[in-house]
């Protein structure tokens, strides 16, 4: 198959960016946080001990800092067909407000922020900036997670 | 409290404790379930192999949540992680081991706040940073 030489036009960006996700809602379960620190291998008491926990300035038990993933937010839909269909995570730049609790509840939203073209080594890549924003039950911005993938 | 860092004592250059991870497959199914990321490449050699890969590879969230482990292993039960980024340069497949290492950039204020920056990275056996990324931690004074 050969790829475009090009595929999106500035219309197209302006399209794409602003687009949001559905909001999606979990409970963050004492369980859920300590299968999750088990799984990455992490024993620090905050994460996996709740009496440990109490006595820390939390008070108790709080979720290990990428925990928030496992919320499993949708990614923004294009506003129209994107014909790659290959995907690579580029990376993640995570920014922390507030301490996510068990017990608390979490809504995120994913949205498009920026998305660009660029001839790469395996030809044509769309590379899409998304921002998922985790709020907390008390409406205060938990964390923010700005990702980059690429579609080739 | 133990092992707490203090920003009085943290200079520009200094290197956090290693941290060695040795990731199985076993680890990776078990990280699929808690984080509730399937895609098959993690976890069924067929498909990876099927999708060019030489073998199932680790996940990146997977290669995050290492680097988040070793700036809030470092920081202390007081530190406050701020900032955590990384990239997904290369892959790393489960049976040989990774170390997970940092060293401090910078220490500055902002308001009121004492803050230091890492950079951090995930290298190979063969000493390839693989998962280069950068945090930033408020840290307690004496």
């Amino acid at each position: 198959m050969t790829t475009p030489a090009s595929f999106l036009t500035e219309e197209m960006r302006q399209q794409a960016i602003g687009q949001k996700s559905e909001p999606k809602s979990i409970d963050v379960e004492k369980g859920a946080i300590i299968k999750f620190a088990q799984a990455i291998e992490d024993d620090n008491p905050v994460f996996n001990d709740e009496m440990a926990a109490r006595e820390s300035r939390y008070g108790g038990l709080i979720a290990p800092p990428t925990f928030l993933r496992s919320v499993g937010v949708d990614r923004p839909a294009f506003p129209y067909d994107v014909p790659f269909n290959r995907m690579l995570d580029g990376g993640s730049d995570w920014e922390y407000f507030h301490p996510v609790r068990a017990g608390d509840r979490i809504t995120a939203i994913s949205e498009i922020e920026d998305v660009n073209e660029r001839i790469g080594r395996m030809g044509l890549m769309i590379i899409t900036t998304i921002k998922v924003t985790y709020r907390n039950q008390f409406d205060q911005v938990a964390a923010t997670q700005t990702s980059t993938s690429i579609r080739y | 409290m133990a092992n707490q860092v203090y920003w009085d004592d943290v200079q520009e250059g200094m290197e956090l404790p290693d941290l060695v991870k040795n990731p199985t497959t076993q680890q990776l199914v078990k990280y699929a379930g808690a984080s509730g990321d399937y895609y098959q490449i993690h976890y069924d050699q067929t498909y990876a192999r099927n999708n060019n890969l030489e073998d199932v590879i680790l996940h990146g969230a997977l290669k995050n949540a290492f680097l988040g482990h070793l700036v809030t292993k470092w920081m202390g039960p007081d530190g406050e992680l701020k900032r955590l980024v990384c990239q997904y340069r290369g892959m790393d497949i489960p049976g040989t081991p990774v170390t997970i290492k940092g060293v401090v950039t910078k220490k500055y204020q902002d308001k009121g706040t004492n803050l230091v920056d890492c950079e951090i990275w995930l290298q190979n056996e063969k000493g390839e940073k693989t998962t280069p990324g950068s945090a930033t931690v408020a840290l307690p004074s004496r």
